[in-house]
């Protein structure tokens, strides 16, 4: 038990540090911007009119004369305490922002997460059990022309499809337009989640299918499936093959969390979806420097969360890795 | 074109020959995608324009090709870079090894640990965003992989026998380098590299379709597909159609390249 904890201890650490970095880097790049937050917001005909006083407080709301030094070690202060700051563009505490957006992609990300996760593993197991032969030509075409295909031109033709032609889903957003807010019926929150979380987990599939596939051809090719074969064994993909590939595809699926991110980023702006994804794209257009940088460390830290539990669950799933913690 | 290896070299060259082909082409219609003529707008596809014309009349195939020659430009050279700093962390993270090692692995954790398209949102707002912006940003977060790919080689190698046996027999680490590492990673780096031409390229589009590439006035596919968006819902389906179903052909056309090459230059196959 101690070797585990001390194993968590040390990835906990790592990650602390690793997160430490990334909003490090993010602000340093953000601070290198040569782009002037006045310029972009305020715009340069409105920027004329105004009194020196009044660009001297927008300078100073927008932390332009403050140094950058100064301002990380602030931010950083605030940031443990829970304080992520102001969003310059909403308007109200970056967290509570942040925690909005979640809640609409969360959605988004979990269901497109576990149907990629699934679809790639049997697409996967399916290949590699019928290597050369016209289901593997198949999966491997398919992973091919989505892994070539750019996730948000794809959302543009599912909508052209389903919204424009069809008319049978609608055409953006999470609720329905004017709608007010406790009077959206779940049943209108799926239907405007559905083209997005499809477009999510239809790109996802293409990366696991074809790890998988990869290992379920190696394991087919080992002895002890022959011998399995020569005993008359009939649920030889459920007892052998899918536990040996289990695991892999777990650990790649949990790293798919930073693409499954990326991939929303994408997809909520074609969808106009109002989530996550959405907002940093607003943020980084309009120098929302709080927000994009909240963004950013609450992306990196879900991306290191999954990591951390792919490290962990490993331990708990694998029974070699598992004895042998148990033996030390 | 008996065996699998000619098959395969056969296809590699087509592929090469094609991606030329439209590099060439779309560098030379730059002036035709740029013509507007306000008498032929809005056109759906048909015999003298197969792709259809825009708002402002100009030609979508003239369009396309010469976004795709630049989507490939600016592929190649990020990939190139990108290829070479994996290639220099990578080797220098398991030849060095200690604290570099450990400093490197860190760094590749880190870029990692960021959603790309997050990350050259990012890199892009640091150099002022445009052209710049996103070839910087595309070259700087695709490397990571590769060079944790590299460095696993290179630690591998440094233990193989035949390498341990060149060092005793008194070959400098010059000539070990060159006669012995070379050979071997040289494959896995240029196929490593050119697998990276679809990402590269797709992320480019992703990150101009966003706001945050290349300018409005280059006619990249990420503008242009960005400028469909508007009509959409009146049913001009042929501006998103063509220009984003020829960006998937040549990133697939790059995938099967890479894939091919591997074949070719993997020892394990060279008898088939």
């Amino acid at each position: 038990m101690g070797h585990r904890l001390r194993f968590t201890a040390r990835k906990l650490a790592r990650m602390v540090l690793l997160l430490l970095g990334v909003s490090l880097t993010a602000f340093l790049l953000m601070n290198a911007s040569p782009l002037d937050p006045l310029q972009t917001n305020v715009g340069q005909a409105a920027l004329g009119a105004m009194s020196p006083e009044q660009i001297a407080r927008l300078e100073e709301y927008w932390g332009v004369n403050t140094p950058a030094a100064e301002r990380y070690l602030r931010w950083l202060g605030d940031a443990l305490r829970g304080d992520f700051g102001i969003s310059l563009l909403y308007r109200q505490p970056v967290l509570e922002v942040i925690g909005q957006r979640l809640s609409n992609s969360l959605w988004l990300m979990a269901s497109a997460w576990v149907l990629s996760g699934a679809l790639g593993l049997a697409l996967g197991v399916l290949a590699g059990t019928r290597r050369g032969r016209w289901p593997d030509r198949l999966v491997r075409g398919y992973c091919l022309v989505i892994s070539s295909t750019p996730s948000f031109w794809l959302a543009l033709l599912l909508l052209m499809v389903f919204s424009v032609w069809l008319g049978i889903l609608p055409i953006g957003l999470a609720v329905p337009i004017g709608a007010e807010h406790a009077g959206v019926t779940l049943l209108q929150r799926l239907r405007h989640a559905i083209l997005p979380a499809l477009t999510l987990s239809v790109t996802g599939v293409a990366n696991i299918a074809l790890h998988t596939r990869e290992k379920t051809a190696d394991v087919m090719e080992r002895d002890y499936i022959l011998f399995a074969r020569a005993r008359g064994e009939t649920a030889i993909v459920r007892r052998h093959v899918l536990r040996n590939v289990a695991l892999p595809a777990l650990t790649l699926q949990f790293a798919s969390i930073g693409e499954i991110a990326g991939g929303s980023v994408l997809v909520e702006q074609v969808f106009s979806y109002p989530g996550l994804g959405q907002a940093a794209v607003s943020a980084g257009l309009g120098s929302d420097m709080p927000l994009l940088l909240g963004i950013t460390v609450v992306t990196a830290a879900m991306v290191f969360g999954g990591n951390l539990a792919a490290d962990l669950l490993y331990g708990v799933i694998d029974p070699r890795i598992r004895r042998g913690a148990a033996g030390t | 074109m008996k065996n699998r290896r000619g098959r395969a070299l056969f296809l590699l060259l087509i592929a090469i020959g094609l991606l030329c082909a439209v590099t060439v082409a779309g560098g030379l219609l730059a002036g035709s995608a740029e013509f507007a003529d306000f008498s032929r707008k809005n056109l759906p596809p048909c015999l003298a324009f197969p792709f259809g014309t825009d708002r402002m009349g100009r030609d979508m195939l003239a369009r396309a090709l010469a976004g795709l020659s630049l989507s490939i430009r600016i592929g190649a050279f990020t990939a190139v870079i990108s290829g070479a700093v994996a290639l220099l962390l990578g080797t220098a993270s398991a030849l060095l090894g200690g604290p570099v090692d450990a400093a490197i692995s860190w760094v590749i954790d880190l870029v990692m640990g960021v959603p790309h398209i997050l990350l050259i949102i990012l890199i892009s707002i640091a150099c002022g965003k445009g052209t710049f912006g996103v070839v910087a940003g595309v070259a700087l977060t695709h490397w990571p992989s590769l060079a944790r790919l590299l460095r696993g080689e290179v630690l591998q190698l440094k233990q193989a026998p035949y390498i341990q046996m060149a060092r005793r027999l008194g070959a400098s680490w010059g000539r070990v380098l060159w006669g012995h590492f070379l050979p071997h990673l040289l494959p896995q780096f240029l196929t490593g590299m050119i697998l990276q031409f679809p990402h590269a390229i797709l992320h480019e589009a992703s990150v101009t379709f966003l706001g945050f590439g290349l300018p409005p006035d280059q006619p990249a596919i990420g503008v242009i597909l960005e400028e469909s968006m508007a009509y959409l819902s009146t049913g001009r389906w042929w501006l998103a159609l063509f220009p984003g179903l020829s960006l998937a052909l040549t990133v697939a056309l790059f995938a099967l390249l890479g894939e091919r090459l591997r074949l070719l230059l993997s020892p394990v196959r060279s008898q088939e």
